[in-house]
């Protein structure tokens, strides 16, 4: 295990590159719904239980199935209605069970990314053969059923390896929403050198944490997502930021919930210079238009702080004074 | 480092769900259901009456709102109790006051334990699920089926005796299920259970004793795990109930009839400070056009045509 990863470099959140959304917009804002699949008995992964329950779970995976028999079709009207495409983060498997659904989002121009095969199947304990092969395997059926080859990745349950990163950009993605590090998109280091990047995706918007981890009130939650809105539409007058709302169907599209998201949406998309967009379609512009400059900017701050703060050299690190 | 391969298959990858017991279906897609009388809303309120034992096994876990502290917690025991002595005669006030029509799932045991309020709730006539012998008693994968077939009758035969009447819905304490439930509920002539929550309406669920009908009763509208378990204030329950009741009768103006269940605990609801509370979100409820208080076999009446 390592302290650190190192997939991204220090870059503080003063005096970055100016980044300006298409049409001048000062902040993208991206819906991303989790169309997720989760076994009902599936095989267990060593290091982690699918279930708090012994089998059947019944509580924890009829709530799931909600989300698609019952939610699903109520949170799409409601995007549709305030002109939002969903950038859905999908479990490859929901294809082949539920194939209507897919066919509804695809029908409605939306972004299909990688969510893994089942949000039951975890990466831990996986060889890198067998993470890049439920990578692949993930992204063809995404394909196949869709015609969209995945350009973003959000680990399966958001369970990683030291090379989730690495394995996704050599299967050709383009970004990930699984580092929460920032509120602009920033490049991420991939040991092939892929120009790759992390797109703000949002824990604390999560609907699934903010109702089932921070347990908190439908109304407040509904709150937060515009509180979070205000702020980040005012700091993208500097230099452009990203605002996430992830959901998930079983949450959010409970008959007292999908009122919160309502009136966030509603007032969200009632602001002038706001990007309504997809991730894919963020992770496209940042690459092609401030992928470099920012880059630039990283690494001429990182040489700056080095020169005010003279860092000890490799020989005093490994003596440990 | 690498799994075992076989934890890489994938057994039920294809179409519908990984498992037999009910069809894929999606709610929107099904044909709308007419309620009597034009309603579009029915509230189904549903009271669990219950036994914790003190000395709780906690077999395969400690039931929700069950002994937390070390022998003898009876600050919990007691306080379950509080709701079938005190709780539950506010609650029934309350439910009479705005003509509902409540049901309520009755543990077996509390026929010998307090067969003056089971009188009452014979003599009132609503309907009865049965609830499993006590709350800790569950239903559960390490169970023999002769074990749990024999849990179910007795708590069936203790309630259909004492209310002189049959029983034809059920709850799992802690809505807990063995792979096997469902099956053994049929065959021991139940019609229908209330333990799966995904759905809004009821739907066909297979056993290898015929079908039973899938009930829904609301786990995330529950006063237990709104206020018990997610911390949330009397006054958020309230608006959450009124929210879901907006929401639901506008989804029926254009998809049929919609239930909003309510599912109450006289040891949390039938508290002092919170029978108030109920009593505001029921009377916005009620005086809604088209809301149609009723019991559960009601509900299903209709749905099964």
């Amino acid at each position: 295990m390592k302290a650190d990863l190192e997939l991204y470099d220090y870059w503080p959140y003063r005096d970055r590159p100016r980044i300006i959304w298409p049409g001048g917009a000062r902040l993208a804002f991206w819906v991303a719904p989790n169309i997720e699949f989760y076994e009902l008995d599936p095989p267990a992964n060593p290091y982690r239980k699918p279930w708090p329950r012994p089998f059947p779970d019944v509580g924890s995976y009829s709530i799931r199935d909600y989300g698609n028999r019952v939610g699903h079709e109520r949170q799409m009207r409601l995007l549709e209605r305030y002109g939002i495409r969903g950038s859905v983060s999908l479990s490859a498997a929901l294809c082949e069970h539920h194939p209507e659904i897919i066919d509804a989002c695809a029908e409605r121009d939306w972004e299909f990314f990688s969510h893994g095969i089942y949000n039951t199947r975890y990466t831990y304990g996986m060889s890198e053969e067998q993470e890049r092969e439920m990578i692949l395997d993930a992204m063809d059926t995404i394909e196949k059923h869709t015609g969209q080859r995945p350009a973003g990745y959000l680990a399966p349950a958001l369970s990683h390896s030291e090379h989730t990163m690495d394995l996704f950009a050599e299967a050709g993605g383009i970004y990930t929403c699984d580092l929460f590090h920032d509120d602009q998109p920033t490049p991420v280091r991939v040991r092939g050198g892929q120009r790759f990047i992390s797109i703000p995706y949002s824990l604390e918007m999560n609907d699934t944490i903010a109702y089932v981890v921070n347990r908190i009130e439908p109304r407040r939650y509904g709150r937060m997502l515009r509180d979070n809105f205000d702020r980040l539409y005012a700091e993208g007058e500097v230099s452009g930021t990203v605002m996430c709302i992830p959901t998930h169907n079983y949450q959010v599209s409970c008959p007292h919930r999908l009122h919160a998201l309502e009136q966030a949406l509603e007032y969200i998309t009632g602001h002038a210079d706001v990007w309504v967009t997809t991730g894919r379609e963020i992770a496209e512009y940042f690459l092609d238009h401030f992928h470099d400059a920012v880059s630039e900017d990283i690494l001429r701050k990182r040489e700056c702080a080095r020169e005010v703060t003279p860092m000890k050299s490799e020989k005093q690190r490994a003596n440990g004074s | 480092m690498a799994l075992d391969p076989k934890l890489l298959q994938y057994r039920r990858r294809g179409r519908g769900m990984d498992h037999d017991r009910y069809e894929w279906s999606r709610l929107h897609e099904r044909e709308p259901v007419n309620w009597p009388d034009g309603a579009r809303l029915a509230l189904w309120v549903n009271v669990c009456v219950q036994f914790f034992p003190l000395n709780q096994r906690g077999e395969p876990f400690a039931p929700p709102g069950g002994m937390s502290m070390p022998y003898p917690d009876l600050r919990h025991f007691s306080l379950r109790d509080y709701g079938n002595r005190v709780g539950i005669f506010r609650l029934l006030d309350t439910f009479d006051r705005f003509r509902l029509k409540p049901s309520f799932a009755v543990n077996g045991a509390m026929v010998e334990r307090a067969p003056y309020l089971v009188s009452v709730l014979r003599e009132r006539g609503d309907e009865i699920l049965a609830h499993g012998w006590d709350m800790d008693s569950l239903h559960h994968g390490g169970l023999a089926p002769e074990e749990e077939s024999e849990l179910i009758k007795r708590s069936l035969d203790s309630l259909q005796e004492a209310m002189g009447r049959e029983v034809r819905g059920w709850l799992s304490p802690a809505r807990n299920e063995s792979p096997s439930t469902p099956d053994l509920l049929a065959e021991q002539g139940l019609g229908w259970f209330a333990d799966w929550v995904n759905d809004d309406m009821p739907y066909c669920f297979h056993t290898r004793a015929g079908d039973l009908w899938a009930m829904p009763l609301s786990n995330e509208l529950e006063d237990r795990f709104i206020l018990m378990q997610n911390l949330h204030s009397e006054d958020s329950w309230v608006d959450q109930v009124c929210d879901a009741c907006d929401f639901l009768l506008k989804e029926a103006d254009t998809a049929g009839g919609r239930i909003l269940s309510l599912n109450l605990h006289p040891w949390l609801m039938g508290q002092p400070h919170r029978i108030g509370r109920l009593e505001a979100a029921l009377d916005y409820i009620t005086s809604q056009p088209g809301a149609w208080p009723a019991a559960p076999g009601e509900i299903l009446k209709v749905c099964a045509g």
